[in-house]
């Protein structure tokens, strides 16, 4: 008695199954047509649904509307607008606001986390102390709560414009905002940048030889004082011939109110100062988990090889801290960003308040405004993580070789 | 020969004794080495204790030492009346207080809402202790039942049919739908170039239409008579019953192996029915509270729950669907995910509030509670759903392998072997989303319901109170209940965290 061979199965068959059904196929397949038929279902619901009630309630639709004319004021505004103006103009001075807010707000918060985070791990107990409640007290309380506590209670507690407190008499804080400075560009505005740019690429080219230098023929070049000529002396030099690059509009108290000066809106205060430092207490975490997942092994094994403290951690410890530290680090920003959205409960026109929130009560296009908002900040996320996907590929290829 | 003891010196006395090493142990030696071991600690030490000083003195005395305790309006907050520096208002959040926790629930009805919070406290804490039994049934009542529960509770209200007029009212709803599509595809192909495609689409899905009408026929019949019978709610919760419990005893296998599923679903049952007799569903149950007049706390509470238990079967479905190998399941919760995972909460709300109601049939108003609640469920589900798919990815391979070569299917690997694990890896990863989720309650304020932050805006309005410290009175109160919730959450979180990871301690 032999057994017969089975017939092996039909290739063609097989990879059709595969494709079609993936590992469970031809249930798979069937699975996937009972779920597409679901999918178009839902989807013919909501459509049929929506017609009727944009129907029923006269509502217009399609982006027709992008170019009529907006007809409301926004109280910030970095390109020129006014009410006259389309609703395509308002789109880009929300987002324009919403960047705004966000870059700013991601430079605080880089640096109050990087400052608590060095706090946190000082071998000093009252700062680690300190450090730590900071981010517990922050961490625990949302965000949307201390925004409106900057806005509600810290800013509306300032005096009014005549009882300013003046910082250097300079900056005067009021409950109408923070005045600054205004600079007002020179003559010598031009020849100043473009020396700078000089020195600038200067530094980097002689960066770039030093460490060719060092790598290929092992030569030690002392490259510090021509950088610190060409970033700081090429500038003197234009100052010194073409005049200062920007004069400082100081402002004045006239009246009830100044005069001068440039005047940032307490909503923008209040939402930097609240979105930076609740930020800044993840970023803290992140940053001092980052440092202690470096094995001390590390940073013995470089002073066993007679490199200075500061040489350990700046060759050392720090890059590879940083590659734990900057994916999370990013999402942290990415958060900054998406919560830079809250604006609207304050009136801070950025995106979501004067587009999600005036244009709709506007128009009553909900389907259209609510879609494009949310596409900004599904485009901005998707291309974060394409980025950071990439970065993990990039320290994964170098940390396999 | 020389004498060798003359030559050789011999100490007579003891060496003096050394100094002992600098403490390091008690108050002295903390602050020698952990505070004052260099000029720079030193320095840094002051700096710290400056800033402290700064800021901890201020807060206390505005908290206690100049608060004002007692009063009945704005006047007794006002530094000429108490003659001293004001510190907080606390009469205002005295006078505020039921507005903060219950909203404007009407007070006659007040005992529903401490009910409610005693019932899920008493279902919540066995939950999380670990020590204690019966996590099964206990998580049972208080994902599925107390929901429910909850629900005609706070809302009120009650039932006028059970299991069989509900399913006959929702398969109908899903024959006309079909039928309107069906009827509609046929029309279009009368003005299409493509005529015979819709055309026979339109007349399947019509067939299909009268297939379900057909199937549903017995039970639309059931209901009608059910409808018209002296007791309509016990004869169909009856009817359910029967047909519920029977399928189950035969799905779990007859007389055989059967009789342990048939005695659950024989007991769930009889625990609805205690619940449905003592709420008093069939006779229209309590009076209706508007979700208008629901707030503060309240809402607060009644978001973060609902979010939690709504969003896990949502996260859990998503995971493992993203984890699936069927293509369109894989790619279409890969999309679902990340979509909702790439935008702001806050426009999930706005398009919860504005886009949804469009998107339903126009005779359905949708509470604006409930589409909050909806948005807020999908947003943490697809956080939900990445903190899961983490816990499956660290369950062994081995495990599901194992489980398929003792010829387990599929549904039974994972939900008796993959799953419970992968939850358990997860507590603390839920628990964190659940704080997260906590603290985004408090966006639903902008869309126009009154949750704790919301309450305590809408209080700063009240002209009976405005002080110049009434916000910070405000804002420490909310902050305090706010900081206690999250805080104690991260600290349980730790301690399951600690708890998992026992083997690895040294």
């Amino acid at each position: 008695m032999s057994i017969a061979p089975r017939k092996p199965p039909l290739q063609f068959a097989l990879r059709l199954k595969r494709a079609l059904g993936g590992k469970t196929g031809w249930n798979g397949l069937a699975a996937q047509i009972a779920f597409a038929a679901i999918l178009a279902w839902i989807a013919y619901e909501i459509v049929a649904n929506a017609r009727t009630n944009l129907e029923t309630q006269h509502i217009a639709s399609g982006f027709g509307f992008l170019n009529y004319n907006a007809g409301f004021d926004v109280n910030l505004s970095l390109i020129a607008y006014n009410n006259s103006d389309t609703y395509w103009r308002v789109f880009f001075v929300g987002l324009l606001n919403t960047i705004l807010v966000s870059v700013i707000g991601i430079v605080f918060a880089t640096v109050i986390g990087f400052v608590v985070a060095l706090c946190r791990l000082s071998p000093n107990w009252l700062l680690s102390r300190i450090g730590g409640i900071y981010v517990e007290i922050i961490r625990n309380l949302p965000v949307l709560f201390q925004i409106l506590f900057w806005y509600l209670a810290v800013l509306a507690a300032l005096p009014a414009p005549r009882q300013s407190i003046s910082i250097f008499g300079m900056f005067f804080l009021n409950n109408r905002g923070l005045i600054v400075p205004q600079p007002v560009s020179e003559p010598g505005l031009y020849p100043f940048l473009a020396a700078l740019a000089v020195g600038i690429v200067a530094a980097l080219g002689l960066r770039h030889y030093a460490r060719r230098a060092l790598f290929q023929r092992g030569q030690m070049i002392r490259i510090w004082p021509y950088v610190l000529v060409g970033l700081v002396g090429l500038p003197l030099v234009s100052v010194l011939i073409f005049g200062g690059p920007l004069k400082f509009e100081l402002p004045q108290l006239k009246g009830f109110n100044f005069a001068g000066g440039a005047r940032i809106i307490p909503e923008f205060v209040a939402l930097t100062v609240a979105l930076s430092t609740y930020t800044a207490a993840f970023i803290a975490e992140i940053v001092r988990a980052g440092v202690m997942s470096v094995h001390k092994g590390q940073m013995e094994a470089g002073s066993s090889l007679g490199l200075s403290r500061a040489a350990t951690l700046r060759l050392i410890v720090v890059p590879q801290a940083m590659r734990v530290i900057v994916p999370p680090l990013t999402s942290q920003y990415l958060n900054l960003t998406k919560n830079s959205s809250l604006a609207v409960a304050i009136g801070y026109p950025d995106l979501v308040s004067v587009f999600a929130g005036t244009a709709v009560s506007q128009t009553g296009q909900a389907i259209e405004i609510i879609a494009m908002t949310m596409g900004v900040y599904l485009l901005l996320s998707l291309t974060t993580s394409a980025l950071m996907s990439v970065y993990g590929w990039r320290i994964n290829r170098s940390m396999a070789a | 020969m020389t004498d060798l003891s003359a030559s050789s010196f011999v100490r007579q006395d003891l060496v003096a004794e050394r100094a002992a090493p600098a403490k390091t142990a008690g108050l002295i030696g903390f602050l020698r080495t952990r505070l004052l071991n260099s000029p720079g600690n030193i320095l840094l030490t002051v700096l710290g204790l400056l800033l402290a000083w700064y800021i901890v003195v201020p807060t206390f005395k505005f908290l206690l030492v100049d608060a004002v305790w007692s009063g009945k309006d704005r006047t007794a907050c006002l530094t000429e009346k108490a003659g001293h520096e004001v510190g907080a208002c606390w009469p205002y959040i005295q006078a505020k207080l039921t507005q903060l926790i219950y909203g404007f629930y009407p007070e006659a009805q007040r005992w529903r809402v401490n009910l409610t919070y005693g019932l899920g406290a008493a279902l919540l804490l066995p939950l999380l202790m670990p020590r204690l039994p019966a996590k099964g049934i206990n998580s049972g009542l208080f994902f599925f039942a107390f929901p429910v529960v909850a629900f005609f509770l706070l809302h009120g209200g009650g039932i006028a049919g059970f299991g069989v007029s509900w399913t006959a009212g929702v398969l109908q709803l899903f024959e006309q739908s079909i039928g309107g599509a069906g009827d509609l595809l046929v029309n279009l192909s009368k003005s299409s170039a493509i005529a015979p495609l819709p055309w026979v689409l339109g007349k399947l899905l019509v067939l299909v239409g009268l297939l379900i009408h057909w199937l549903i026929f017995p039970l639309a019949w059931l209901r009608d008579q059910l409808q018209l019978s002296s007791l309509p709610v016990w004869g169909d919760f009856l009817v359910t019953a029967v047909i519920v419990s029977a399928v189950l005893f035969v799905l779990g296998g007859g007389v055989q192996t059967g009789r342990r599923a048939l005695i659950g679903s024989l007991l769930s049952f009889a625990g609805i029915a205690v619940g449905i007799k003592l709420m008093g569903l069939d006779r229209g149950g309590f009076p209706i509270v508007d979700t208008r007049l629901w707030g503060g706390l309240l809402v607060t509470l009644v978001i973060a729950i609902t979010g939690i238990v709504a969003s896990m079967p949502i996260g859990i479905a998503l995971a493992l669907g993203r984890r699936s190998s069927i293509p369109l399941i894989r790619i279409f919760s890969i999309a679902f995910i990340e979509f909702w995972r790439g935008v702001p909460l806050i426009t999930v709300l706005f398009f919860a509030t504005y886009m949804l109601p469009l998107f339903v049939p126009g005779n359905f108003a949708v509470d604006g509670l409930l589409r909050a609640l909806i948005g807020v469920a999908i947003f943490t589900g697809a956080y939900m759903a990445e903190v899961i798919r983490g816990g499956l990815a660290a369950v062994a391979r081995g495990q599901a392998e194992a489980a398929s070569a003792l010829g387990l299917s599929w549904w039974k690997t994972t939900s008796l072997i993959v799953l419970p694990q992968a939850l358990r890896y997860v507590i603390p990863g839920i628990v964190n989303s659940f704080i997260s989720l906590f603290k985004d309650t408090s966006l639903v304020s902008i869309v126009a319901l009154f949750d704790l932050l919301g309450s305590l805006r809408a209080s700063f309005s009240d002209p009976n109170w405005s002080t110049p410290t009434t916000a910070f009175t405000g804002f420490a109160f909310a902050g305090m209940i706010y900081f206690v919730f999250c805080f104690g959450m991260s600290r349980y979180s730790l301690f399951v965290e600690n708890r998992l990871n026992a083997h690895r301690r040294h």
